[in-house]
């Protein structure tokens, strides 16, 4: 066995897998409140992505920077987060909330609507080329190893930085008064809403958090793989939603887990399975569905009845 | 809805649950009276029509068209508006009848192109005779939907939606890379064409007779909606039928009848799928090519949005939605055409939603003012704003010209305006009384000023994607069921 490979693989598969557990958690906090397959969320992403390659290049560009390294980093966390988190506010103010009571289907057509809205406003407003981020400068090429595991800085920071954010929003869902109003509405909206929360605030904290998240791991993206483009929303939402299935949907620690999954899975089907760089794609549908037939809950989800 | 509704707003259409009353039932006497006058009338008569007569008369219709125009016109408006329209038909059985989200959708129908691709060219050296190649076509794609289907059987629902648009991105990503699998058995094997795709693809042989050019194709697919529709009208009283539609309006309770649910939706899974395979054939004669690229998210955008304009479950409504939606993109490449339509429907839009009279006036007059005075100042102050010119030629472009603002470089400008439009036009219904009437003529103004700079260029690309998306939300959140679609009580 070629242990070298397969630590590579390990750790791009940990990079990967933490970008796609953050999009999970977007898609899991949402459908739990709402049941509610936000299907703009990938796009969300996109669109942090690119604030923050705006950001970057508002501070003086990736080769000479007004500031040092460090505080450009955090500002282009900063507002691609907030940038997102008010996208999705609106969109969950303009597409979702009117529908509310509508037959089950009409919001999941408002939300493909959105998202083919987003990614080709994308497309008009930024072009279709790439965009670099070309962050070497500003964080250095530099690689570290631990015996044979080799990592680059920002797979090191994806790591941890997408690690705290979760135990953040573990820590405020789990203690903090409105992470309570947010685990009550998604217990029974009804109920919640007759106990005195404000259940639309609480909607909207969640979709305001949930593409805060997308929008970190959008320029997280762009750190790791350094180009970013108006499609690459769309198989990142399909694989953060994957994720967020296989850890079980309406879960945050399922959709951590989940996203390591899908991105380990994915990680080793491109080294070690036939035509792996080619199919990668193939074989995280593969372990979707073989997901959806064994134990459709998913890991950590709890069995519910569907009744429409 | 009630009919003075104002500009449709998170605020009207959310309303409050009012309990006690079912809303379907409260609002029962209200869809009597809105049929009243010509309208009421037309639908009336239309309602009394026998379904044989009602695909006749489309059908019919539908025919005259290549008499009275030329080939290119019924290329490139009937042909795409036929193939369009089929697939919607389908995808009405799956979506309409049995409620499920169905976005894998286009890959069947690409699967259908593929097949046929590899049954009918001499890149495969094959030839078959059409009998015998479409009916394989049709099952192949059929067993295909049922294998989709069957593991997504248990939670039809949000799962199937996901795993159908993966399905749809893991048919694209293998016919585009099957020319180079290693498979068990046959070794390498070119299954695909790869990037390529499959080119030369021979027209429809039945039984020694070919069916080519634009207009033996048109007809052939007229036929074909007409046969599936009366299969559909068939269906639509057997048994199958009205377990469909007890299945569409309460699930809960025709799985309480005994009906088998899980059976059904299966089948009209596979009936949608088959569908579409069937088409993706017909639309292979019509390229002579199958490329992966053709079976995108934007098709399965254009046929959605057909659909549900036609209302879930309305097999006639789907004729207009077809038209509305292949004819007005087309319509829309060129500019000269594109821009009286552009301000019409906004115009439209402004007489229906704004009454009294006096106040719509007063907008519009507002609007008016407001453009002559921003480009007044803008001109003193900016001319660089003003330097450029409207594209097209005629009367209203050169007027526009002293009305709308022109950058000599619009593009970072436009940019701009379109991210402060969008951001606008999504704040605009929190505003209330006279801001909401303050503000109208400045959004107004905008959204034309982006349409001039910047969509108008893209009109042949983003902007037409665009302008469905927008489409989808702006018709959900107006008229859930579709235009005509008959609303439906959910019990959820």
């Amino acid at each position: 066995m070629n242990w070298s490979l397969f630590f590579d693989l390990t750790v791009s598969g940990l990079t990967l897998g933490s970008l796609y557990a953050l999009v999970a958690l977007g898609y899991s906090m949402v459908y739990g409140i709402l049941k509610l397959l936000n299907f703009a969320h990938g796009d969300v992403y996109m669109i942090g992505a690119f604030i923050g390659w705006f950001a970057l290049h508002a501070l003086g560009g990736p080769v000479n920077p007004d500031f040092a390294g460090a505080a450009v980093l955090v500002v282009m966390f900063l507002t691609a987060m907030i940038g997102c988190g008010i996208l999705g506010v609106a969109i969950e103010r303009f597409a979702y909330r009117p529908l509310r009571n509508a037959p089950r289907i009409a919001p999941l057509i408002s939300a493909l609507g959105v998202s083919i809205f987003l990614q080709n406003s994308a497309l008009l407003v930024f072009g279709a080329q790439f965009r670099d981020y070309q962050t070497f400068n500003l964080i250095g090429v530099k690689t570290y190893s631990i015996g044979n595991l080799f990592f680059s800085v920002p797979q090191l920071l994806t790591v941890v930085a997408a690690i705290c954010l979760m135990v953040a929003l573990t820590v405020f869902v789990a203690r903090s008064r409105l992470g309570k109003a947010m685990r009550s509405t998604a217990y029974d909206r009804e109920a919640a809403s007759m106990m005195g929360i404000d259940v639309d605030r609480v909607i909207s904290v969640t979709f305001f958090i949930g593409s805060a998240l997308a929008g970190a791991a959008g320029v997280m993206f762009g750190l790791v793989f350094g180009q970013i483009f108006h499609f690459m929303g769309f198989l990142a939402g399909l694989k953060g939603f994957t994720a967020a299935v296989i850890g079980g949907i309406g879960s945050i620690p399922g959709a951590m887990i989940g996203g390591l999954v899908v991105g380990l899975a994915e990680s080793y089907a491109t080294g070690y399975l036939p035509q792996g760089s080619t199919f990668q794609n193939l074989y995280v549908f593969a372990l979707l569905i073989l997901v959806i037939l064994i134990r459709p809950s998913g890991l950590f989800g709890t069995v519910v009845v569907q009744k429409a | 809805m009630s009919p003075d509704d104002g500009i449709p707003g998170p605020a009207e259409s959310a309303g409050a649950p009012r309990i006690g009353v079912d809303e379907w039932v409260a609002s029962v006497e209200e869809k009597r009276e809105r049929y009243s006058g010509l309208r009421g009338v037309a639908l009336r008569e239309w309602d009394r029509l026998p379904a044989a007569a009602r695909v006749l008369l489309c059908v019919g219709l539908a025919a005259l068209f290549p008499l009275v125009t030329s080939d290119g016109n019924v290329f490139r408006y009937g042909l795409f508006t036929l193939v369009y329209g089929l697939l919607a038909i389908g995808l009405n059985v799956v979506v309409g009848f049995a409620g499920l989200l169905d976005l894998g959708y286009v890959a069947f129908f690409g699967f259908g192109a593929y097949t046929y691709g590899i049954l009918a060219s001499p890149q495969y050296n094959n030839h078959w005779q059409a009998e015998a190649a479409i009916p394989v076509v049709i099952v192949a794609t059929g067993v295909l939907g049922l294998l989709v289907g069957l593991p997504s059987r248990r939670l039809f629902g949000d799962y199937l939606a996901i795993a159908t648009l993966f399905f749809g991105q893991a048919f694209y990503v293998f016919v585009n890379n099957a020319n180079r699998i290693k498979f068990p058995f046959f070794g390498h094997t070119n299954l695909t064409g790869g990037s390529n795709g499959i080119a030369g693809i021979e027209p429809f042989n039945f039984f020694g007779y070919k069916v080519q050019g634009t207009r033996g194709l048109y007809y052939l697919l007229l036929i074909s909606i007409a046969i599936v529709l009366i299969f559909l009208f068939a269906v639509h009283d057997s048994r199958t039928g009205r377990a469909w539609r007890a299945l569409r309006e309460d699930p809960l309770a025709a799985e309480a009848m005994s009906i088998p649910v899980n059976r059904l939706k299966l089948l009209a899974f596979v009936f949608g799928a088959a569908v579409a395979g069937f088409t993706g054939a017909i639309y292979a004669t019509i390229a002579t090519a199958a490329l992966p690229g053709d079976y995108n998210v934007g098709l399965l955008i254009t046929i959605y949005a057909i659909m549900i304009l036609g209302g879930f479950g309305s097999m006639m409504g789907i004729f207009v939605g077809a038209i509305v939606v292949s004819s007005v993109p087309e319509l829309l490449r060129s500019s000269a055409n594109a821009r009286p339509l552009f301000y019409g429907a906004i115009l439209l839009a402004i007489l229906v939603k704004i009454r009294p009279w006096r106040r719509l006036a007063l907008e519009l007059g507002g609007l008016i003012a407001f453009g002559f005075a921003v480009h007044a100042i803008a001109s003193a102050a900016y001319p660089r704003l003003t330097d450029g010119k409207a594209i097209g030629s005629g009367l209203f472009a050169r007027a526009l010209d002293h009305w709308m603002l022109f950058p000599r470089n619009p593009e970072h400008i436009a940019d701009v305006a379109y991210i402060l439009m969008v951001a606008a036009i999504v704040i605009f219904p929190q505003a209330t009384g006279l801001w909401r009437a303050l503000l109208l003529p400045a959004l107004l103004y905008s959204v034309m000023f982006v349409w001039e700079n910047l969509l108008l260029q893209q009109i042949g690309g983003a902007t037409r994607l665009i302008l469905l998306g927008a489409l989808l939300v702006a018709l959900m959140n107006a008229r859930p069921q579709g235009l005509f679609g008959k609303a439906y009580v959910e019990i959820v």
